[in-house]
């Protein structure tokens, strides 16, 4: 990993020092997450790669101040995670998150729930129900608003999660594997229009995945994690210029970056 | 479809109708006393004589306050206990096996001491009630309470929600399902109760009338007494069933129905 000088560290957008998290004592203790350490500038985008296991997950819920680290600190824009034992409110309101499911509430319409966040900020109803309808069509939810979150398909879904993510206009994206659960093609549709978000609004972005295709085309660099003990072993910068086309896929130095991610992942150097 | 829409009331209809047939020719042909088993249309007539007399609604209100008070005490406590012990383990370890153990008692059977207790009014039949419907309603609250997935958890905390919020938007509507599924068999119960208590102490309500007219012979008016009983008990659940639909419409159980119908 290069060496970022001093001026770069103070202004890190995330910034991990050291970090660790031990779950259970003792004989029983698993070492989820070891000794992390990691600077982001402003509008990164990076990708936590790794096999399951390796606490790529953890480490972003770390991140996310959903789980507290062992050791370590965490710091989002110039505030640590984790103060005193408790999260951050500072560090934590520029952060939207998206999980592995789309996590939706049945009893919100997709209009309501993608305005959620804002109602839980206390803005007003005809504010909140402008911006969400505005946000719907965005993400490709136009005559969707209206409908319960059980009548739309998974890739709807999570297109409905990403406006919610994105309705508090976030400095920081934290993606746990968001469209892993769906099809090939929804998938890329759905990445190609997030980096061009992220690109848009400089949004700092970190995504946890174990397709080495999607975190090389998406990435500015990949973090590659080992499991057994679990902990970075490498960080690969993708030289590919933006904004990126699917195009790029089928470009002979990309398809090389991926024999080198893989042999990165298996070979554990 | 439109066949299908037909014969869904065609065919209870026919079932019910060879039902009170065979009741009928059974009657007739065997010759049974209308002491022991009156017809159909007697019951019919005895019901119509028993409803045009003001005094049974008299009684008739009795029996619906029981079971109601009763039914809601057991609501406001069941649901309360459930939603502390599911939040707080420590009230759940302390009080759970304590609660079990009543569960346990045949509480029909604490009937007649709650009468001794309580008196031969209102306030024995309503603690009866009470009793009886309390258990749906509160290990219904416990487990829906408890119900919230942890990755619902984590989007209310990435979300910076405060302990209102998350209680209104995200703990109650979880629960709510499952706690009126609760409610709608307390609210059974609860009929069950006041109706018991009638039968053992005291001067009006439905249970007693049932009792005085098995002691008078009046089978046909005791018959009257328990279809009017249904219709209460009938009434009573689908108030809740209906509230269900109201605050629950996302529901599966709520949305299947709707489909039926």
């Amino acid at each position: 990993m290069k060496m970022d000088n001093a001026a770069d560290i103070r202004a890190a957008d995330i910034r991990l020092a050291g970090v660790g998290k031990t779950f259970g004592q003792g004989e029983h203790a698993v070492r989820a997450i070891g000794d992390a350490t990691l600077d982001m500038q402003r509008g990164d985008f990076i990708s936590l790669l790794g096999p399951s296991g390796c606490g790529k997950t953890t480490l972003l819920r770390i991140i996310a101040g959903l789980e507290r680290p062992s050791e370590g600190e965490i710091v989002v824009r110039g505030h640590p995670v984790w103060e005193g034992g408790k999260r951050s409110a500072e560090a934590t309101r520029p952060v939207s998150m998206m999980f592995q499911e789309a996590r939706l509430f049945p009893w919100f319409t997709v209009a309501e729930n993608v305005a959620l966040p804002l109602r839980l900020r206390g803005v007003r109803k005809a504010e909140r129900e402008a911006r969400a309808h505005a946000l719907c069509e965005t993400v490709g939810l136009k005559g969707f608003e209206r409908m319960r979150p059980s009548s739309l398909s998974g890739g709807m879904r999570q297109r409905a999660s990403l406006a919610r993510a994105l309705i508090t206009e976030p400095q920081v994206l934290l993606l746990d594997e968001p469209f892993g659960a769906l099809d090939a093609m929804t998938r890329d549709t759905l990445n190609m229009e997030l980096m061009s978000v992220c690109a848009q609004a400089q949004v700092t972005t970190i995504l946890v995945t174990h397709s080495i295709t999607e975190a090389a085309f998406l990435s500015d660099r990949v973090v590659v994690l080992a499991a057994r003990p679990a902990r970075i072993t490498e960080v690969i910068e993708m030289p590919f210029e933006r904004p990126r086309t699917l195009d790029l896929q089928r470009n002979p130095e990309f398809q090389d970056m991926l024999v080198r991610l893989r042999a990165s992942l298996t070979g554990g150097h | 479809m439109r066949t299908d829409r037909f014969l869904r009331i065609a065919l209870p209809t026919a079932t019910v109708a060879a039902f009170l047939l065979a009741w009928t020719a059974y009657v007739h042909t065997a010759e049974v006393s209308a002491f022991i088993l009156p017809t159909p249309l007697q019951i019919v007539s005895a019901f119509i004589g028993l409803v045009s007399d003001a005094e049974i609604w008299r009684h008739a209100l009795v029996t619906v306050i029981e079971a109601v008070s009763g039914f809601l005490i057991a609501v406001v406590l069941g649901i309360t206990l459930g939603m502390a012990m599911a939040r707080i383990q420590m009230l759940e370890w302390a009080f759970k096996p304590f609660i079990v153990c009543l569960q346990l008692i045949p509480k029909i059977a604490l009937a007649p001491l709650f009468i001794l207790w309580f008196g031969f009014g209102l306030e024995s039949k309503i603690v009866i009630a009470a009793a009886l419907s309390f258990f749906p309603v509160f290990s219904n609250a416990l487990v829906a309470f408890r119900s919230v997935e942890p990755g619902d958890r984590d989007v209310f905390t990435m979300l910076q929600a405060n302990p209102v919020q998350r209680f209104t938007m995200l703990d109650l509507p979880t629960a709510l399902p499952v706690v009126l599924a609760g409610m709608e068999v307390a609210v059974v119960m609860s009929m069950i109760g006041a109706i018991v208590g009638e039968f053992i102490g005291g001067n009006e309500g439905l249970g007693y009338l049932a009792v005085a007219m098995l002691q008078e012979l009046q089978v046909p008016g005791l018959f009257a007494v328990i279809v009017l009983l249904t219709l209460i008990g009938l009434t009573l659940y689908t108030l809740i069933a209906q509230l269900r639909g109201w605050l629950t419409p996302w529901h599966a159980s709520v949305a299947g129905r709707s489909q039926d119908a």
